[in-house]
Formats: C-alpha cells, sequence, structure tokens
C-alpha cells in the first residue's frame, strides 16, 4: 500500500507534485482549484488536518512534559548544581547518596505513611458517609433503601474542601494548628484537655499526624460524592432482592454495594494515593522551615535551596519509582472480573 | 415474621440507624465547613480580639482588614496575576486539547495509538520528576519568572488528562453528523468548529471546570517557576506570602480577610453550579 503510493507520487509530473505539497501549507479555501479536484485531495485534505491539528499540542507536550521527564534520568546521573552549565557525568553516585542519606530516608518514610494511611481513613471515611446519605435515611414502605433527608446539602457541605487551594487550606490550617492563639489549642483547653495542648504542633514529631488529618479532611467530601454516584447506580432491585432474603444493612453493605462499587474503589485509591505522595503544599506551607520533610519538599529543597540540581533528579526518580509500584500493585491486587448490571 | 412485623421492624432499625445517620453526617458538616466559617468570622474581627480570644463573634465589622489585604497585602494584585494567566492557560488547554483529542478520537493513521498513548503516559509521572529540568528549559527559552511561560506549562500539564477525557468523549459521538458535514462541503476544519465542538459541549464543560480549578488552584508550579518579583505572584502563592508576613507584623485580622477573599468567589461559584463542579472534578479519578 505504502510503497504503490510512493510509486504514484515519483511518477507525478513536478508541477504536480509542487501543487501538491504547496496545498499542504494552504488553508481549503486557498488550495488551488487544479489540485482541489485532483482525486489524491482527499487524503492530502485528510493529513494536512491532522498535521496541523496535531502539531502545536504536540510540539508543546514534546518540549514542556517529555522532554524534562527524560532529561530529569539524565542529570539524575550528573552531579549538576544547576547555578552553572557544566557537569560531569556521575553513574550511579547519586543514587548510592540517596541510599545512605539519612534525611532522605525520613522523608520517604513519612512520604509512605502518607502513601498507606491517607487513603485508607479518607476511603473509609468517604465509603461511611455516602452509605449514609445513600441508604442511612428513614424507610418508607415503598423503597428498600432511602437517602437521608438533605442528602445534597451534605453532599455540597462535604465538597467544600475540594474546591479550595491546598495552599489555602494550608494556610489555614497553619492557623488553627498554631500555638499562639491557635484553635485546636483554645478548643482543647475550652473543653478541659488542657494536658493534649501542644506547644508546637507542626514543629516536631506530631507534624505528620497533623498534615495526615489535613489531607484527609480535603479530600474525603470529594470520595463521598464520588462513591454516592457509584451507589445510586446500583440497581434497586439488587437491594430489593437481599432485603427480602433477610439481609440487613450492614450485611447489604458489604455483601452488595462494597463489591458493586469495588471498581470506583480501587481507582480512588490509586487517585488519593498519589495525592498523598504529593502533600507538597501542605508540608511547604504549613511546617515550619527544618520541620518535617516529605519525598518533594526535600526535593524542593535539595534542588532550589542547596543547589543540588543532580541530586534532587535522582530523588525524583526515586519518588516516580514508589508511584510505579503503587499504582502498578493496586491494579493487580485489586483486579477482579467487572460485574455487569 | 409477618409482613407487618417486618415492616415494623425495619421502621425501627430504619429509625435508629436515621438517628445515627444524622448524627454523624452532621458532625462532618461541622468538620468540613467549621474551619470555613471560622475564618470567615475571624476576618471580622480586630488583631486584638482574635489574640485574645480566638471562638470569639465579632462586636463591630472591620473592614479594615479587608481594605488591609486588598491593598496593602496586595491580593488584588494577585488575583489579577491570576486571572490573567488563567484567561490564556485555560483558553488554550481547551482548544489544544480538544483539538488533539479530536484528530486521535476520529482520525485513522500512522501512529494514532502511539501519540495517543504518549499524551495518556503523562498522567503516570509525577510531576516533581520533571520540575529541575523544566525549571532550567524555562530559563533557557526566557520563559522563568513569566507568565507567558506559566501559561504555557499549565496548558502542557493540563493536555494528558484532557486529551484522555475527551478522546473517549468524542468516540461517543455518533459518526453520521461528521459524514453528512463533509459531503455538505465543509472542510474538517469547520466541521470541528461548528459541529463537533457543539456536540462536546457538556464533556468540554466538565474538562472545563476541572482544569479550571485545577490551575486557578495550582500552587507547585508557580512556587517553582515563577519567583522572581514577589508582586507576580499567583493567587495561592501570594497567601502563602501573606501568611509569613501576617505572621512577622502581627496583623491576622487581614490575613483571615485575604483567605475569606480568595476563598468566597470559588465557593459561590461553586454552590451555583455544584452539579457540573461536582461532576467535574470526580471526572478526575475516573480513569
Amino acid at each position: 500500500m505504502e510503497v504503490r503510493k510512493e510509486r504514484e507520487a515519483a511518477s507525478l509530473p513536478p508541477t504536480t507534485r509542487l501543487h501538491l505539497a504547496a496545498a499542504f501549507f494552504l488553508p481549503p479555501r486557498l488550495t488551488p482549484q487544479r489540485v482541489r479536484y485532483d482525486r489524491r485531495y482527499r487524503t492530502l485534505d485528510k493529513y494536512r488536518f491532522i498535521t496541523w491539528f496535531l502539531s502545536l499540542p504536540l510540539l508543546v507536550y514534546l518540549l514542556f512534559v517529555v522532554s524534562p521527564f527524560l532529561q530529569a534520568f539524565y542529570y539524575s546521573m550528573t552531579d549538576w548544581s544547576g547555578f552553572s552549565s557544566n557537569y560531569t557525568f556521575t553513574g550511579f553516585e547519586n543514587y548510592e547518596r540517596l541510599w545512605n542519606d539519612d534525611k532522605f530516608w525520613d522523608a520517604m518514610g513519612n512520604s509512605l505513611v502518607l502513601l498507606v494511611l491517607a487513603p485508607v481513613i479518607t476511603l473509609s471515611l468517604g465509603l461511611f458517609f455516602a452509605y449514609m446519605v445513600n441508604a442511612g435515611g428513614r424507610q418508607r414502605s415503598n423503597e428498600t433503601v432511602s437517602g437521608v433527608f438533605g442528602s445534597r446539602f451534605y453532599k455540597i457541605v462535604y465538597f467544600f474542601p475540594q474546591v479550595l487551594s491546598l495552599a489555602i487550606i494550608a494556610v489555614i490550617f497553619a492557623r488553627i494548628y498554631s500555638p499562639r492563639s491557635g484553635i485546636l489549642n483554645e478548643g482543647l483547653g475550652a473543653v478541659g484537655l488542657d494536658s493534649w495542648r501542644q506547644e508546637d504542633w507542626l514543629g516536631g514529631d506530631l507534624a505528620l499526624w497533623c498534615v495526615l488529618a489535613v489531607l484527609c479532611w480535603s479530600f474525603v467530601g470529594f470520595y463521598v460524592v464520588l462513591f454516592s454516584a457509584a451507589m445510586s447506580s446500583i440497581p434497586r432491585e439488587i437491594y430489593e432482592a437481599s432485603l427480602l432474603d433477610g439481609a440487613g444493612r450492614t450485611v447489604t453493605f458489604f455483601r452488595i454495594t462494597f463489591p458493586l462499587t469495588w471498581e470506583t474503589i480501587r481507582t480512588g485509591w490509586i487517585y488519593m494515593g498519589i495525592q498523598a505522595l504529593d502533600a507538597f503544599a501542605l508540608v511547604n506551607v504549613m511546617v515550619p522551615e527544618h520541620g518535617m520533610d516529605v519525598v518533594p519538599t526535600y526535593l524542593f529543597e535539595k534542588a532550589f535551596r542547596d543547589g543540588q540540581a543532580g541530586y534532587a533528579t535522582a530523588i525524583g526518580v526515586a519518588l516516580f519509582l514508589v508511584t510505579l509500584v503503587f499504582s502498578v500493585l493496586m491494579m493487580l491486587v485489586g483486579r477482579r472480573d467487572r460485574i455487569e448490571y | 415474621m409477618s409482613e407487618q412485623q417486618h415492616r415494623e421492624a425495619g421502621e425501627r432499625t430504619g429509625g435508629v440507624l436515621n438517628v445515627f445517620a444524622h448524627s454523624f453526617l452532621v458532625v462532618w458538616v461541622i468538620l468540613a465547613a467549621g474551619p470555613l466559617i471560622w475564618v470567615v468570622i475571624s476576618s471580622l474581627r480586630p488583631h486584638a480580639d482574635l489574640v485574645s480570644d480566638p471562638f470569639g463573634l465579632p462586636t463591630g465589622l472591620e473592614w479594615d482588614n479587608f481594605t488591609n489585604a486588598w491593598t496593602n497585602a496586595d491580593i488584588g494584585r494577585y488575583t489579577m496575576n491570576s486571572l490573567i494567566i488563567l484567561a490564556g492557560s485555560l483558553t488554550g488547554t481547551m482548544l489544544l486539547g480538544s483539538m488533539a483529542a479530536y484528530v486521535l478520537a476520529r482520525f485513522t493513521f500512522r501512529g494514532n495509538r502511539l501519540i495517543h498513548l504518549l499524551f495518556v503516559g503523562g498522567m503516570m509521572f509525577p510531576v516533581f520528576l520533571a520540575l529541575v529540568p523544566l525549571f532550567f528549559i524555562l530559563n533557557n527559552f526566557g520563559l522563568l519568572n513569566t507568565r507567558q511561560g506559566l501559561i504555557i506549562v499549565y496548558i502542557a500539564y493540563s493536555l494528558p488528562f484532557t486529551i484522555f477525557f475527551l478522546v473517549s468523549f468524542f468516540r461517543t459521538l455518533p459518526t453520521g453528523v461528521q459524514e453528512a458535514a463533509t459531503l455538505d462541503g465543509a472542510s474538517h476544519t469547520r466541521t470541528f468548529f461548528q459541529i463537533m465542538m457543539p456536540m462536546a459541549q457538556p464533556g468540554l464543560i466538565s474538562i472545563g471546570i476541572f482544569n479550571f480549578l485545577g490551575q486557578w488552584n495550582q500552587f507547585v508550579l508557580p512556587r517553582v517557576l515563577n519567583i522572581g518579583d514577589p508582586d507576580d505572584a499567583v493567587l495561592p502563592q501570594g497567601l502563602a506570602a501573606l501568611m509569613v508576613q501576617q505572621g512577622y507584623e502581627g496583623d491576622w485580622g487581614a490575613l483571615y480577610a485575604g483567605v475569606t477573599m480568595a476563598m468566597l468567589p470559588v465557593l459561590v461559584v461553586y454552590i451555583t453550579f455544584q452539579r457540573q463542579v461536582q461532576t467535574g472534578l470526580t471526572a478526575g479519578a475516573v480513569r
């Protein structure tokens, strides 16, 4: 096929070929009549359209997304500082240093705690509230499961944090956790838990749990809405059948709702894990300097404060590997037959 | 168990569960909205009151906080910066994204699947991996610390998901209309802009909202790529800087006023279009 086309092209008179070539770069209305009535014009028209529509997005994408990703792998094997254009290739030296870098492992440990706990907590709360919203209502005689009164109101309010920037959320919570007239300490004092008050929530070991709490807080509403949509697409007949068989709400949840929303839960899990591995805005804004680190903030400090661009990209590669392993694991572990209904 | 009994039992458990459900749901309403309401209330109180009693209600209305935040702390300027950048980046993302998605969804040609995979694969990579090289690429192009630079980077990093979403959307549209347009002599470009784009409107709105909020709330990219002049900061950056500044100056009222001004417009828009916003944002997790 391809060969024949080439042969045809080769046998064309040079003027026609010139015309066709010119037409490729002209908009349709400026295309010469002779070319427009040529039988090859339709193919040319199609490829002209494809090329013009695809070239700009592709160019932007290659230049600003693909090329930095590829460069990152190369720079991670250099001793580049980032300040000058001189660097030498050092092989796996950065990775060796990474392996022995205690601060990196601290940051990685924190990131992994977030990666494991944030999805579990957030998705459990999300599922719980979504089920309450959708099936916790007073039972009416003609319905097997019914949503609570005001379910739309709940979903609207729960979703609030999701439309705000994580940076704004971090600013708000930095004030809440603040030892100087922050409302967490004041609130603990007000209910008589003075011993729970902390001099410094965000500066010490508690910082990780504070970040985890904010991370979960800001994403629960998102999952309530997501799971609500998934739950309301489960046909009522299934619920009716289970009720006739004598199943209570708890059994219904674990035997019906949970398996039927599993696909959504799994994709949601991956999405939340990726958010937890980020956590940059929260830690960068909330936590004071030299406090706790997660991998992205540690990378940021190495690259843009300490002038170790090569080493920072090695950290980036490590982060990428963790993301990759996590996603692949989740895809494999959670695999089960899709249930059609 | 007779039917009557059965129903009564059902109603009773339903009733208990109902109370149980409502109490938990109300607790989370307080947890989710409480901090935001507290910020709004605090924005109307003078600094001295905030220090002595953070939970109190405003005694008078301290509008000075808002004027302070708007002019002295430059919230107005940051909002303008964000708006200008968003105008460019959102238009660009939607235009480039739908162009590429349409071609990939509706035309067969060599390399179609490869290009599609290339775009979609971008979703797998954490942005932090690219951050350092990206910084120097922008520097080499002279785009570092400029609005154009930020706009083009926003576009580039929004493309993978936008294209992924729109390709599957364009594929669901009927092919007949496209063929009819071609038979009537419409060019491909015209078919795209006048026929396919209006038909894809629901999908475009969803992904548009997704990108709008994602780019408006973006913090990582400007934190790294827009660090030249503090006056050029976008809104989330500006608020983070304001927090540090007000910490030194000791004026929490102005900080809360700034946060309120950044927060309320988004919340009002969200409440107005809540259904579209919810579907638009949850589209992000349905990969």
